[in-house]
């Protein structure tokens, strides 16, 4: 596919250009290589295997999943309401859709408590009515990954929403599609490197969710301990378990964002790149 | 700010030196100091510390006191890294040792407040909490810290000299997320220090945990090994010590050595 497209094409760039790129790549490299340094390897295994690290990491996966399956079925909507909708205040509306992204976290789960708390705006309906209570539950997990991560998807699908030649749509409707088959068929292929890359990114900020979560759902192993959660409070006791865990935090996202970008996105990495000199 | 002279910082470190070798002076009146001093403290400190420190550069107008608050052992974590401390205080005798251990402090820790452990509870004790025996109900929403933070080793070891089985809702990463889950009104009962219920003020109550079962948190301070400022940092701790640094504690809920 792409890969034979792209084969061979090569890309000059001016020196400065690079040179200040190759310290963004070092900016990002160096930290990582610091926890790799300082990582305590000959017990690395006996880390990972121990059984309140193989939990919290399983309850990190299944959460960080949910909370992107409920970032896309809420999500999508949202930025197609935001792309192609024009209402008064919509500047307004989106604004608040993508306000957890600046949130301080901490202070999204203090919101997420007053708004689905035992005593909150909502939460006290719930508790009273059908003795539902989020705050540390599992559930209430997904809810504060799900606020931080969902916006992520938002934005990068309502960008790629706009930048959609509507007309296609158009013509498929002319045509006789429904408006769902226009949807499946046109559109969706259309955009779809974004909606993935949205999911993607969503994924990645759930699975690293550390202060919505610790301050809305609290912190109990095999309900709401997740990895970052593990992982901060190994570093209080014992820092080289902690790196351990980061460490293998950091490969999973790794190999998903890595493997993602070559499935989805064509692989680009083949271009040459030569200096002018 | 204007930079002392060395001439004058010189002179200050040979008098304070002269003056200490010939102990001829109480701590109330420990040598002058001046300058900068970074103090690190735990965050359980955070209060009381800052009226001390303002209270000494009252003392002391040449000197800057500066904190860095946060848990003692992430503070131990950053001294270890090279973090320029010239104090630590730390909330338990855990923390110090291991600051001890890697040979970073340069004078002899030493315990200057202590602290007990309470019952917090929402403000009127809704749920009529009496005791420790009370938080076994599986009923009621209790948070404690985790194990891994030393407010959480003592409501450990609380719950087991009461010779109670408490299953907590969450375990917090440190005392002031207990605090918070109880003022919020999202647990019903925490365990936490007597000094964060009295900051709580009317937001919480405590039910105070008989002497038998309760556990003394002792705070011990040194000087760091790396400290640029000795002198600065000895007068400091000398502060705390003194009679007015005390009745500041006191005045936060700290108890004397």
């Amino acid at each position: 596919m792409s890969r034979s497209r792209r084969r061979g094409r090569r890309v000059s760039l001016p020196v400065p250009v690079l040179a200040l790129a190759v310290v963004a790549v070092v900016f990002f490299a160096l930290p990582l290589v610091g926890l790799l340094w300082r990582a305590p390897w000959s017990n690395a295994w006996a880390y990972l295997t121990e059984e309140h690290a193989l939990t919290a990491l399983r309850l990190s996966l299944i959460c960080s999943l949910w909370a992107t399956l409920l970032s896309v079925v809420f999500g999508v909507p949202l930025a197609w309401l935001l792309a192609r909708v024009e209402f008064p205040g919509r500047g307004v509306v989106r604004a608040l859709c993508t306000l957890s992204m600046v949130l301080p976290p901490v202070v999204g789960g203090v919101a997420l408590f007053f708004a689905l708390g035992r005593r909150g705006l909502v939460g006290q309906y719930l508790d009273r009515w059908f003795d539902f209570r989020l705050p540390f539950t599992t559930a209430g997990v997904v809810v504060a990954q799900t606020f931080v991560a969902m916006p992520f998807l938002v934005i990068t699908v309502e960008a790629a929403l706009r930048q959609l030649d509507q007309r296609v749509e158009d013509a498929s409707r002319t045509l006789g599609a429904s408006r769902w088959y226009t949807f499946r068929r046109v559109t969706l292929p259309a955009i779809r490197p974004a909606f993935v890359a949205g999911a993607v990114l969503a994924w990645a900020r759930a699975l690293g969710e550390f202060g919505a979560t610790i301050t809305f759902a609290g912190n109990f192993p095999g309900t709401t301990q997740t990895m970052p959660l593990a992982v901060y409070l190994a570093l209080e006791t014992n820092p080289e378990q902690a790196i351990v865990l980061a460490l293998l935090l950091i490969a999973i996202s790794f190999a998903v964002l890595v493997g993602l970008r070559d499935r989805w996105f064509g692989r680009s990495d083949r271009s040459a790149v030569t200096v002018l000199a | 700010m204007r930079r002392p002279s060395r001439l004058l910082i010189a002179s200050v470190a040979l008098l304070g030196s002269l003056g200490a070798a010939c102990g001829s002076h109480d701590a109330d009146t420990a040598a002058s100091a001046t300058g900068d001093v970074t103090v690190f403290a735990a965050a359980s400190l955070t209060a009381a510390f800052t009226e001390i420190g303002d209270a000494f550069m009252v003392e002391y107008p040449e000197s800057k006191v500066t904190f860095n608050f946060a848990a003692s052992s992430e503070l131990v974590t950053q001294i270890g890294e090279g973090a320029p401390a010239d104090v630590f205080a730390s909330a338990d005798k855990g923390n110090m040792i291991k600051l001890a251990d890697a040979g970073n402090n340069a004078t002899e820790p030493q315990v200057f407040a202590t602290n007990l452990l309470e019952i917090m509870v929402g403000p009127g004790n809704p749920k009529g909490i009496t005791g420790i025996a009370d938080l076994a109900d599986e009923n009621l929403v209790v948070v404690v810290c985790a194990p891994e933070v030393p407010c959480g080793t003592y409501a450990a070891q609380i719950f087991e000299s009461a010779g109670v089985t408490v299953t907590p809702k969450s375990l917090e990463q440190n005392v002031k997320a207990v605090v918070g889950k109880v003022t919020l009104g999202e647990a019903d009962a925490g365990i936490v220090y007597r000094t964060d219920v009295t900051a709580a003020g009317d937001k919480a109550a405590g039910v105070e945990i008989p002497a038998a079962t309760n556990v003394v948190a002792e705070y011990p301070i040194a000087v760091t090994k790396e400290a640029a400022n000795t002198q600065g940092a000895q007068a400091f701790i000398d502060f705390v010590n003194s009679e007015q640094g005390q009745k500041i504690l006191a005045s936060y809920g700290f108890l004397a050595p």
